[in-house]
Protein backbone atom coordinates (compact mmCIF):
# COMPACT_ATOMS: atom_id res chain seq x y z
CA UNK A 1 0.00 0.00 0.00
CA UNK A 2 2.63 2.38 0.84
CA UNK A 3 3.91 2.61 -2.96
CA UNK A 4 0.37 4.70 -3.15
CA UNK A 5 2.02 7.61 -1.22
CA UNK A 6 3.50 8.70 -4.50
CA UNK A 7 -0.29 9.36 -6.19
CA UNK A 8 -0.84 10.99 -2.49
CA UNK A 9 2.27 13.54 -3.10
CA UNK A 10 0.82 14.15 -6.06
CA UNK A 11 -2.55 14.98 -5.58
CA UNK A 12 -1.72 16.87 -2.69
CA UNK A 13 0.81 18.82 -4.36
CA UNK A 14 -0.66 19.69 -7.26
CA UNK A 15 -3.64 20.88 -4.96
CA UNK A 16 -1.39 22.75 -2.98
CA UNK A 17 0.20 24.65 -5.97
CA UNK A 18 3.72 23.62 -5.19
CA UNK A 19 6.22 23.69 -8.09
CA UNK A 20 4.99 20.21 -10.23
CA UNK A 21 8.66 19.87 -11.37
CA UNK A 22 9.42 19.29 -7.80
CA UNK A 23 6.05 17.34 -6.69
CA UNK A 24 6.53 14.89 -9.45
CA UNK A 25 10.70 14.61 -8.27
CA UNK A 26 9.54 13.90 -4.54
CA UNK A 27 6.48 11.38 -5.45
CA UNK A 28 8.77 9.54 -7.72
CA UNK A 29 11.74 9.10 -4.50
CA UNK A 30 8.47 8.11 -2.26
CA UNK A 31 6.76 5.23 -4.23
CA UNK A 32 10.43 4.40 -5.61
CA UNK A 33 11.04 4.39 -1.70
CA UNK A 34 8.16 2.14 -0.34
CA UNK A 35 9.19 -0.45 -2.89
CA UNK A 36 12.58 -1.00 -1.57
CA UNK A 37 14.92 0.92 -4.01
CA UNK A 38 17.62 2.88 -2.97
CA UNK A 39 17.69 6.58 -3.53
CA UNK A 40 20.87 6.71 -6.08
CA UNK A 41 18.91 3.70 -8.28
CA UNK A 42 16.02 6.04 -8.45
CA UNK A 43 17.97 8.73 -9.37
CA UNK A 44 19.42 6.41 -12.00
CA UNK A 45 16.30 5.17 -13.00
CA UNK A 46 15.04 9.14 -13.17
CA UNK A 47 17.70 9.96 -15.79
CA UNK A 48 17.28 6.44 -18.19
CA UNK A 49 12.93 7.12 -18.10
CA UNK A 50 14.04 11.07 -19.22
CA UNK A 51 16.33 10.10 -21.47
CA UNK A 52 14.29 7.29 -23.07
CA UNK A 53 11.19 10.15 -23.39
CA UNK A 54 13.36 12.66 -25.30
CA UNK A 55 11.41 11.96 -28.26
CA UNK A 56 8.82 14.37 -26.59
CA UNK A 57 11.03 17.13 -27.16
CA UNK A 58 11.46 16.93 -30.43
CA UNK A 59 7.67 19.25 -30.85
CA UNK A 60 9.99 22.33 -29.76
CA UNK A 61 12.01 22.09 -32.67
CA UNK A 62 8.90 24.60 -34.28
CA UNK A 63 9.63 27.51 -31.92
CA UNK A 64 12.11 29.02 -33.90
CA UNK A 65 10.29 29.42 -37.01
CA UNK A 66 7.09 30.41 -34.66
CA UNK A 67 9.01 33.03 -33.39
CA UNK A 68 9.85 34.31 -36.65
CA UNK A 69 6.76 34.56 -38.45
CA UNK A 70 5.56 35.91 -35.09
CA UNK A 71 7.84 38.39 -35.24
CA UNK A 72 7.06 39.37 -38.77
CA UNK A 73 3.16 39.75 -37.68
CA UNK A 74 1.55 36.43 -38.14
CA UNK A 75 -0.83 36.60 -35.14
CA UNK A 76 -1.70 39.80 -36.68
CA UNK A 77 -2.50 38.73 -40.19
CA UNK A 78 -4.05 35.47 -38.65
CA UNK A 79 -6.61 37.97 -36.53
CA UNK A 80 -7.18 40.50 -39.62
CA UNK A 81 -8.03 37.65 -42.15
CA UNK A 82 -11.02 36.27 -39.86
CA UNK A 83 -12.37 40.15 -39.37
CA UNK A 84 -12.50 40.29 -43.30
CA UNK A 85 -14.89 37.12 -43.51
CA UNK A 86 -18.34 38.14 -42.50
CA UNK A 87 -20.47 35.74 -40.18
CA UNK A 88 -16.78 34.53 -38.29
CA UNK A 89 -17.95 34.38 -34.83
CA UNK A 90 -15.70 33.09 -31.83
CA UNK A 91 -17.63 29.94 -32.02
CA UNK A 92 -18.12 29.19 -35.63
CA UNK A 93 -14.05 29.67 -35.77
CA UNK A 94 -13.44 26.96 -32.85
CA UNK A 95 -16.13 24.46 -34.45
CA UNK A 96 -14.28 24.47 -37.82
CA UNK A 97 -10.71 23.82 -36.34
CA UNK A 98 -12.76 21.10 -34.56
CA UNK A 99 -13.80 19.75 -37.74
CA UNK A 100 -10.78 20.03 -39.93
CA UNK A 101 -8.78 18.56 -36.57
CA UNK A 102 -10.91 15.62 -35.89
CA UNK A 103 -11.18 14.96 -40.09
CA UNK A 104 -7.20 15.02 -40.31
CA UNK A 105 -6.74 12.77 -37.11
CA UNK A 106 -9.32 10.31 -38.48
CA UNK A 107 -7.26 9.87 -41.82
CA UNK A 108 -4.36 9.32 -39.49
CA UNK A 109 -3.14 13.52 -40.16
CA UNK A 110 -2.51 13.90 -36.35
CA UNK A 111 0.68 16.24 -37.22
CA UNK A 112 -2.07 18.71 -38.59
CA UNK A 113 -2.19 20.69 -35.44
CA UNK A 114 -0.72 21.01 -31.87
CA UNK A 115 -1.04 23.92 -29.05
CA UNK A 116 2.75 26.04 -30.14
CA UNK A 117 2.70 25.63 -34.07
CA UNK A 118 -0.98 25.76 -34.58
CA UNK A 119 -2.99 27.06 -31.64
CA UNK A 120 -0.59 29.86 -30.30
CA UNK A 121 0.40 31.08 -34.07
CA UNK A 122 -3.11 31.20 -35.94
CA UNK A 123 -6.01 29.80 -34.32
CA UNK A 124 -6.14 31.75 -31.26
CA UNK A 125 -5.88 34.75 -32.54
CA UNK A 126 -8.32 34.12 -35.34
CA UNK A 127 -10.75 33.14 -32.52
CA UNK A 128 -9.77 36.55 -30.82
CA UNK A 129 -9.90 38.26 -33.62
CA UNK A 130 -13.88 37.14 -34.75
CA UNK A 131 -14.84 38.09 -30.82
CA UNK A 132 -13.55 41.29 -31.35
CA UNK A 133 -15.09 41.96 -34.11
CA UNK A 134 -18.77 40.86 -33.08
CA UNK A 135 -18.15 42.47 -29.92
CA UNK A 136 -16.49 45.90 -31.71
CA UNK A 137 -14.70 46.57 -28.67
CA UNK A 138 -11.31 45.23 -27.61
CA UNK A 139 -12.18 41.55 -25.01
CA UNK A 140 -11.46 42.14 -21.37
CA UNK A 141 -8.48 40.09 -20.36
CA UNK A 142 -10.95 37.13 -19.15
CA UNK A 143 -12.52 37.22 -21.82
CA UNK A 144 -9.41 37.07 -23.73
CA UNK A 145 -8.18 34.01 -21.51
CA UNK A 146 -11.31 31.96 -21.54
CA UNK A 147 -11.31 32.18 -25.24
CA UNK A 148 -7.57 30.57 -25.74
CA UNK A 149 -8.38 28.09 -23.20
CA UNK A 150 -10.89 27.26 -25.78
CA UNK A 151 -8.81 27.16 -28.72
CA UNK A 152 -5.85 24.20 -26.55
CA UNK A 153 -9.30 22.39 -25.96
CA UNK A 154 -10.64 22.08 -29.21
CA UNK A 155 -6.77 21.08 -30.10
CA UNK A 156 -7.16 18.31 -27.39
CA UNK A 157 -10.43 16.66 -27.71
CA UNK A 158 -11.18 17.07 -31.40
CA UNK A 159 -7.68 14.64 -31.89
CA UNK A 160 -8.43 12.74 -29.20
CA UNK A 161 -11.93 11.24 -29.97
CA UNK A 162 -10.65 11.51 -34.23
CA UNK A 163 -7.40 9.65 -34.02
CA UNK A 164 -9.00 6.14 -32.92
CA UNK A 165 -11.08 6.05 -36.14
CA UNK A 166 -7.65 5.75 -37.93
CA UNK A 167 -6.73 1.88 -37.33
CA UNK A 168 -2.84 2.33 -37.61
CA UNK A 169 -3.00 5.07 -34.75
CA UNK A 170 -0.59 3.80 -31.40
CA UNK A 171 -3.83 3.16 -29.18
CA UNK A 172 -5.37 0.76 -31.57
CA UNK A 173 -2.00 -0.91 -32.08
CA UNK A 174 -1.31 -1.33 -27.94
CA UNK A 175 -5.63 -2.77 -27.74
CA UNK A 176 -4.72 -5.19 -30.28
CA UNK A 177 -1.02 -6.33 -28.61
CA UNK A 178 -2.95 -6.68 -24.78
CA UNK A 179 -5.39 -8.58 -26.20
CA UNK A 180 -3.25 -10.55 -28.43
CA UNK A 181 -0.93 -11.62 -24.71
CA UNK A 182 -4.59 -13.34 -23.57
CA UNK A 183 -5.08 -15.04 -26.30
CA UNK A 184 -7.95 -12.62 -27.83
CA UNK A 185 -7.72 -11.69 -31.70
CA UNK A 186 -9.72 -8.82 -33.13
CA UNK A 187 -9.44 -6.82 -36.33
CA UNK A 188 -8.33 -3.31 -36.12
CA UNK A 189 -11.28 -2.13 -38.00
CA UNK A 190 -13.41 -3.25 -35.36
CA UNK A 191 -11.85 -1.25 -32.86
CA UNK A 192 -11.74 1.55 -35.32
CA UNK A 193 -15.89 1.01 -36.06
CA UNK A 194 -16.17 0.97 -32.44
CA UNK A 195 -14.50 4.71 -31.95
CA UNK A 196 -16.76 6.00 -34.60
CA UNK A 197 -19.81 6.62 -32.36
CA UNK A 198 -17.79 7.95 -29.23
CA UNK A 199 -16.14 10.97 -32.18
CA UNK A 200 -19.57 11.56 -33.54
CA UNK A 201 -20.83 12.40 -29.39
CA UNK A 202 -17.53 14.39 -29.00
CA UNK A 203 -18.45 16.49 -32.49
CA UNK A 204 -22.14 16.92 -31.19
CA UNK A 205 -21.61 17.49 -27.49
CA UNK A 206 -18.39 19.75 -28.12
CA UNK A 207 -19.85 21.74 -31.34
CA UNK A 208 -23.15 22.54 -28.92
CA UNK A 209 -20.80 23.79 -26.53
CA UNK A 210 -18.80 25.95 -28.92
CA UNK A 211 -21.59 27.87 -30.78
CA UNK A 212 -23.43 28.56 -27.01
CA UNK A 213 -20.34 30.28 -26.37
CA UNK A 214 -21.45 33.01 -28.87
CA UNK A 215 -24.63 33.26 -27.36
CA UNK A 216 -23.28 33.85 -24.07
CA UNK A 217 -20.94 36.62 -25.59
CA UNK A 218 -24.28 38.58 -27.56
CA UNK A 219 -25.65 38.83 -23.99
CA UNK B 1 21.27 5.26 -40.18
CA UNK B 2 19.24 8.07 -38.78
CA UNK B 3 17.66 6.60 -35.15
CA UNK B 4 16.39 8.07 -32.31
CA UNK B 5 20.30 9.33 -31.16
CA UNK B 6 20.90 11.36 -34.34
CA UNK B 7 17.03 12.87 -33.72
CA UNK B 8 17.72 13.73 -29.82
CA UNK B 9 20.87 15.36 -31.24
CA UNK B 10 18.90 17.72 -33.29
CA UNK B 11 16.63 18.12 -30.56
CA UNK B 12 19.28 19.28 -28.48
CA UNK B 13 20.04 22.02 -30.82
CA UNK B 14 16.94 24.04 -29.55
CA UNK B 15 17.83 23.92 -25.82
CA UNK B 16 21.64 24.57 -26.61
CA UNK B 17 20.86 27.68 -28.27
CA UNK B 18 18.76 29.16 -25.86
CA UNK B 19 21.12 28.34 -23.18
CA UNK B 20 24.09 29.81 -25.25
CA UNK B 21 22.10 33.29 -25.74
CA UNK B 22 21.26 33.44 -21.89
CA UNK B 23 25.03 32.69 -22.21
CA UNK B 24 25.93 35.98 -24.21
CA UNK B 25 23.18 38.23 -22.44
CA UNK B 26 25.53 40.28 -20.39
CA UNK B 27 22.45 42.11 -18.80
CA UNK B 28 19.84 39.41 -18.73
CA UNK B 29 18.22 38.73 -15.64
CA UNK B 30 19.53 35.39 -13.59
CA UNK B 31 21.73 34.64 -16.80
CA UNK B 32 23.54 31.84 -15.07
CA UNK B 33 21.10 30.25 -13.69
CA UNK B 34 18.62 30.16 -16.97
CA UNK B 35 21.92 29.36 -19.11
CA UNK B 36 22.57 26.73 -16.55
CA UNK B 37 19.08 24.81 -16.82
CA UNK B 38 18.94 25.24 -20.84
CA UNK B 39 22.43 23.46 -21.12
CA UNK B 40 21.45 20.76 -18.96
CA UNK B 41 18.44 19.92 -20.65
CA UNK B 42 20.47 20.18 -23.99
CA UNK B 43 23.18 17.45 -22.88
CA UNK B 44 20.55 15.22 -21.65
CA UNK B 45 19.00 15.48 -25.12
CA UNK B 46 22.00 14.96 -26.97
CA UNK B 47 24.61 13.43 -24.93
CA UNK B 48 22.04 11.38 -22.76
CA UNK B 49 22.69 7.98 -24.19
CA UNK B 50 26.25 8.41 -24.15
CA UNK B 51 26.26 8.56 -20.33
CA UNK B 52 25.83 7.08 -17.18
CA UNK B 53 22.35 6.58 -16.32
CA UNK B 54 23.48 8.70 -12.66
CA UNK B 55 24.79 11.36 -14.59
CA UNK B 56 21.34 12.13 -16.50
CA UNK B 57 19.81 11.53 -13.29
CA UNK B 58 21.89 14.21 -11.64
CA UNK B 59 21.20 16.60 -14.36
CA UNK B 60 17.32 16.04 -14.22
CA UNK B 61 17.47 17.19 -10.45
CA UNK B 62 19.69 20.07 -11.43
CA UNK B 63 16.65 20.71 -13.38
CA UNK B 64 14.23 20.49 -11.52
CA UNK B 65 16.17 22.77 -8.60
CA UNK B 66 16.53 25.42 -10.93
CA UNK B 67 12.95 25.30 -12.32
CA UNK B 68 12.53 25.28 -8.62
CA UNK B 69 14.35 28.67 -7.49
CA UNK B 70 12.49 30.11 -10.18
CA UNK B 71 13.59 30.94 -13.66
CA UNK B 72 11.79 34.00 -14.02
CA UNK B 73 14.33 34.87 -17.07
CA UNK B 74 14.80 38.87 -18.39
CA UNK B 75 12.72 39.82 -21.33
CA UNK B 76 14.21 39.79 -25.28
CA UNK B 77 13.31 42.55 -27.30
CA UNK B 78 10.84 41.93 -30.37
CA UNK B 79 9.18 43.63 -32.88
CA UNK B 80 6.71 45.99 -31.65
CA UNK B 81 2.76 46.24 -32.40
CA UNK B 82 3.64 48.36 -35.40
CA UNK B 83 6.04 46.74 -37.07
CA UNK B 84 3.90 43.48 -36.47
CA UNK B 85 0.92 45.43 -38.11
CA UNK B 86 3.09 46.46 -41.34
CA UNK B 87 4.57 43.02 -41.64
CA UNK B 88 0.98 41.21 -41.64
CA UNK B 89 -0.36 43.72 -44.52
CA UNK B 90 3.54 43.16 -46.23
CA UNK B 91 3.17 39.56 -46.16
CA UNK B 92 0.01 39.24 -45.77
CA UNK B 93 -1.16 35.36 -46.02
CA UNK B 94 1.93 34.38 -47.23
CA UNK B 95 3.31 33.97 -43.51
CA UNK B 96 1.08 31.25 -43.03
CA UNK B 97 3.29 28.81 -45.79
CA UNK B 98 6.16 28.26 -43.22
CA UNK B 99 3.86 27.49 -40.92
CA UNK B 100 1.92 25.18 -43.00
CA UNK B 101 5.09 23.71 -44.15
CA UNK B 102 5.72 21.75 -41.25
CA UNK B 103 2.97 19.59 -40.76
CA UNK B 104 2.96 19.27 -44.61
CA UNK B 105 6.72 17.85 -44.53
CA UNK B 106 6.12 15.86 -41.44
CA UNK B 107 2.71 14.50 -43.27
CA UNK B 108 4.75 14.07 -46.70
CA UNK B 109 7.90 12.62 -44.90
CA UNK B 110 5.63 9.83 -42.69
CA UNK B 111 3.14 8.88 -45.57
CA UNK B 112 6.02 8.81 -48.58
CA UNK B 113 8.89 6.78 -46.67
CA UNK B 114 7.02 4.75 -44.82
CA UNK B 115 10.06 2.12 -44.33
CA UNK B 116 12.96 5.09 -44.56
CA UNK B 117 14.17 3.98 -47.64
CA UNK B 118 15.29 6.86 -49.59
CA UNK B 119 16.67 5.48 -53.22
CA UNK B 120 16.61 2.13 -51.97
CA UNK B 121 19.03 3.12 -49.52
CA UNK B 122 17.95 2.47 -45.86
CA UNK B 123 18.35 5.80 -44.51
CA UNK B 124 16.05 6.04 -41.35
CA UNK B 125 15.13 3.52 -39.00
CA UNK B 126 11.47 2.63 -39.95
CA UNK B 127 10.03 3.10 -35.96
CA UNK B 128 11.60 6.61 -36.25
CA UNK B 129 10.64 7.79 -39.81
CA UNK B 130 7.42 10.32 -38.12
CA UNK B 131 10.03 12.05 -35.85
CA UNK B 132 13.18 12.82 -38.57
CA UNK B 133 9.91 14.03 -40.94
CA UNK B 134 9.16 16.46 -38.02
CA UNK B 135 12.47 17.30 -37.41
CA UNK B 136 12.99 17.93 -41.29
CA UNK B 137 9.50 19.70 -41.23
CA UNK B 138 10.74 21.88 -38.46
CA UNK B 139 13.85 22.83 -40.67
CA UNK B 140 12.05 23.46 -43.70
CA UNK B 141 9.45 26.28 -41.77
CA UNK B 142 12.78 27.55 -40.21
CA UNK B 143 14.20 27.83 -43.97
CA UNK B 144 11.47 29.59 -45.68
CA UNK B 145 10.34 32.13 -42.29
CA UNK B 146 13.84 33.21 -42.86
CA UNK B 147 13.62 33.44 -46.64
CA UNK B 148 10.13 35.07 -46.68
CA UNK B 149 10.71 37.52 -43.92
CA UNK B 150 14.85 38.00 -43.80
CA UNK B 151 15.39 39.25 -40.35
CA UNK B 152 18.85 40.86 -39.29
CA UNK B 153 21.19 38.49 -38.06
CA UNK B 154 20.42 36.93 -34.39
CA UNK B 155 17.08 37.12 -34.73
CA UNK B 156 16.50 33.29 -34.78
CA UNK B 157 17.76 32.88 -31.41
CA UNK B 158 16.52 36.18 -29.63
CA UNK B 159 12.81 34.35 -31.18
CA UNK B 160 13.68 31.23 -30.04
CA UNK B 161 14.56 32.32 -26.90
CA UNK B 162 11.77 34.12 -26.16
CA UNK B 163 9.41 31.73 -26.65
CA UNK B 164 11.46 29.25 -25.18
CA UNK B 165 11.64 31.49 -21.92
CA UNK B 166 7.37 32.14 -22.45
CA UNK B 167 7.12 28.34 -22.23
CA UNK B 168 9.92 27.99 -19.57
CA UNK B 169 9.99 24.33 -17.09
CA UNK B 170 6.57 22.95 -18.47
CA UNK B 171 9.08 22.00 -21.73
CA UNK B 172 10.55 19.26 -19.54
CA UNK B 173 7.54 18.23 -17.68
CA UNK B 174 6.36 15.46 -19.94
CA UNK B 175 9.69 13.90 -19.99
CA UNK B 176 9.16 14.19 -15.99
CA UNK B 177 6.03 12.71 -15.70
CA UNK B 178 7.41 9.63 -18.31
CA UNK B 179 10.26 9.38 -15.96
CA UNK B 180 7.56 9.26 -12.74
CA UNK B 181 5.23 6.57 -14.65
CA UNK B 182 8.46 5.02 -15.65
CA UNK B 183 9.16 4.40 -11.14
CA UNK B 184 5.38 4.05 -10.69
CA UNK B 185 5.78 0.75 -13.05
CA UNK B 186 8.54 -0.87 -11.76
CA UNK B 187 7.37 0.06 -8.13
CA UNK B 188 3.78 -1.80 -8.83
CA UNK B 189 1.34 1.73 -8.54
CA UNK B 190 -0.60 0.18 -11.28
CA UNK B 191 -1.45 -3.54 -9.43
CA UNK B 192 -2.01 -2.06 -6.29
CA UNK B 193 -4.64 0.37 -7.32
CA UNK B 194 -5.86 -2.57 -9.63
CA UNK B 195 -6.46 -5.07 -7.12
CA UNK B 196 -8.07 -2.19 -4.36
CA UNK B 197 -10.56 -1.50 -7.37
CA UNK B 198 -11.23 -5.28 -7.74
CA UNK B 199 -11.50 -5.95 -4.29
CA UNK B 200 -14.38 -3.30 -3.11
CA UNK B 201 -17.11 -4.42 -6.08
CA UNK B 202 -18.56 -7.79 -6.93
CA UNK B 203 -18.61 -6.88 -10.98
CA UNK B 204 -20.88 -10.08 -12.46
CA UNK B 205 -23.34 -7.87 -14.44
CA UNK B 206 -22.60 -5.93 -17.51
CA UNK B 207 -23.73 -2.59 -16.23
CA UNK B 208 -21.66 -2.95 -12.90
CA UNK B 209 -18.57 -4.36 -14.54
CA UNK B 210 -18.69 -1.66 -18.00
CA UNK B 211 -18.97 1.21 -14.70
CA UNK B 212 -16.20 -0.02 -12.96
CA UNK B 213 -14.14 -0.60 -16.04
CA UNK B 214 -14.69 2.76 -17.55
CA UNK B 215 -14.90 4.42 -14.40
CA UNK B 216 -11.63 2.78 -13.75
CA UNK B 217 -9.92 3.62 -16.82
CA UNK B 218 -11.18 7.60 -16.01
CA UNK B 219 -9.27 7.71 -12.80
CA UNK B 220 -6.29 5.58 -13.61
CA UNK B 221 -5.70 7.89 -16.59
CA UNK B 222 -6.45 10.85 -14.07
CA UNK B 223 -3.25 9.26 -11.75
CA UNK B 224 -1.04 8.30 -14.25
CA UNK B 225 -1.46 11.05 -16.94
CA UNK B 226 -1.50 8.87 -19.57
CA UNK B 227 -4.22 6.24 -21.17
CA UNK B 228 -1.64 3.94 -22.69
CA UNK B 229 -0.30 3.41 -18.81
CA UNK B 230 -3.89 2.65 -17.44
CA UNK B 231 -5.00 0.68 -20.64
CA UNK B 232 -2.79 -2.68 -19.71
CA UNK B 233 -3.99 -2.81 -15.96
CA UNK B 234 -7.62 -2.73 -16.55
CA UNK B 235 -7.88 -4.34 -19.47
CA UNK B 236 -5.96 -7.74 -18.17
CA UNK B 237 -7.74 -7.08 -14.66
CA UNK B 238 -11.09 -6.34 -15.41
CA UNK B 239 -11.97 -6.06 -19.01
CA UNK B 240 -10.55 -9.72 -20.56
CA UNK B 241 -11.68 -11.86 -17.35
CA UNK B 242 -14.65 -10.36 -16.85
CA UNK B 243 -16.12 -8.09 -19.17
CA UNK B 244 -15.55 -10.42 -22.42
CA UNK B 245 -14.75 -13.92 -21.04
CA UNK B 246 -17.39 -13.90 -18.47
CA UNK B 247 -20.03 -11.68 -19.43
CA UNK B 248 -19.55 -12.32 -23.11
CA UNK B 249 -18.66 -8.77 -24.01
CA UNK B 250 -17.55 -7.56 -27.66
CA UNK B 251 -13.65 -7.77 -27.55
CA UNK B 252 -13.42 -4.82 -29.92
CA UNK B 253 -15.94 -2.68 -28.14
CA UNK B 254 -15.06 -3.64 -24.51
CA UNK B 255 -11.34 -1.97 -25.91
CA UNK B 256 -12.35 0.69 -27.74
CA UNK B 257 -14.17 2.08 -25.22
CA UNK B 258 -12.55 1.32 -22.49
CA UNK B 259 -9.64 3.01 -24.15
CA UNK B 260 -11.41 6.31 -25.18
CA UNK B 261 -12.60 6.56 -21.36
CA UNK B 262 -9.10 6.78 -20.57
CA UNK B 263 -8.98 9.57 -23.21
CA UNK B 264 -11.91 11.29 -21.21
CA UNK B 265 -9.49 11.26 -18.00
CA UNK B 266 -6.49 12.08 -20.22
CA UNK B 267 -9.15 16.05 -20.53
CA UNK B 268 -9.25 16.12 -16.55
CA UNK B 269 -5.35 15.60 -15.64
CA UNK B 270 -2.42 17.93 -14.81
CA UNK B 271 -0.69 15.02 -15.27
CA UNK B 272 -1.47 15.07 -18.95
CA UNK B 273 1.36 18.03 -19.07
CA UNK B 274 1.54 17.71 -22.97
CA UNK B 275 -2.24 18.34 -23.65
CA UNK B 276 -3.07 20.43 -20.19
CA UNK B 277 -0.65 22.14 -18.71
CA UNK B 278 1.72 22.69 -21.66
CA UNK B 279 -0.82 24.75 -23.22
CA UNK B 280 -1.50 27.00 -20.23
CA UNK B 281 2.35 28.09 -20.84
CA UNK B 282 2.03 28.22 -24.30
CA UNK B 283 -0.99 30.72 -24.56
CA UNK B 284 0.16 32.53 -21.39
CA UNK B 285 -3.06 31.75 -19.63
CA UNK B 286 -2.97 32.66 -15.43
CA UNK B 287 -4.72 29.89 -14.29
CA UNK B 288 -3.05 26.51 -14.24
CA UNK B 289 -6.21 24.67 -14.62
CA UNK B 290 -7.90 26.87 -17.52
CA UNK B 291 -7.79 24.63 -20.10
CA UNK B 292 -8.78 20.90 -18.00
CA UNK B 293 -11.62 23.17 -16.57
CA UNK B 294 -12.88 24.65 -19.84
CA UNK B 295 -12.89 20.39 -20.90
CA UNK B 296 -14.32 18.89 -18.05
CA UNK B 297 -18.12 19.54 -19.62
CA UNK B 298 -17.12 17.41 -22.51
CA UNK B 299 -14.76 14.87 -20.37
CA UNK B 300 -17.84 14.12 -17.97
CA UNK B 301 -20.48 13.90 -20.59
CA UNK B 302 -17.96 11.73 -23.53
CA UNK B 303 -17.61 9.07 -20.43
CA UNK B 304 -21.29 8.98 -19.40
CA UNK B 305 -21.59 8.22 -23.14
CA UNK B 306 -19.34 5.49 -23.29
CA UNK B 307 -20.39 3.91 -20.43
CA UNK B 308 -24.07 3.80 -21.74
CA UNK B 309 -22.68 2.62 -25.40
CA UNK B 310 -20.67 -0.25 -23.84
CA UNK B 311 -23.52 -1.58 -21.25
CA UNK B 312 -26.34 -0.93 -23.82
CA UNK B 313 -24.90 -2.30 -27.03
CA UNK B 314 -21.45 -4.58 -26.05
CA UNK B 315 -23.40 -7.86 -24.50
CA UNK B 316 -25.53 -9.21 -27.07
CA UNK B 317 -27.92 -11.93 -25.87
CA UNK B 318 -27.16 -11.61 -21.76
CA UNK B 319 -30.00 -10.52 -19.33
CA UNK B 320 -29.30 -7.51 -17.74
Amino acid sequence: MLVLSGIVIIVAGFAMRVHPLLVVTVAAFASAAAAGMAPLAVVALIGKAFVDARFLAVAWLALPAIGLLERAGLREQARAMVQRLRGATAGRVLLGYFVLRQAAAALGLTALGGHVPMVRPIVAPMVEGAAERDAEAPLDEDERQRLRAHAAAVDNIALFFGEDVFIAVGSILLIRAILQQEGVTIAPLSVALWAIPTALAALLIHGLRLLRLDRKAAR
Amino acid sequence: MIGLDAIGLAAAALPATVALHHALDRHGARRWRNAAFWAAFATTLGAGPWLPDLANGCLVLAMVALATLGLRPGAVTSSDETTRAAGARRWGARLFLPALALPLVTLGGTLGLPDGRIAGIALIEPKQVTLAALVAGAAVALGLALLLTRPPRGTTPAETRRLADGIGWPMILPQMLAALGGVFALAGVGKVVADGVLGVVAVDTPLVATLVYCLGMALFTIVMGNAFAAFPIMTLGIGVPILIHKLGGDPAAVAALGMLSGFCGTLLTPMAANFNIVPVAALELRDRFAVIRVQAPTAILLLAFNIAALALLAFPGTPR
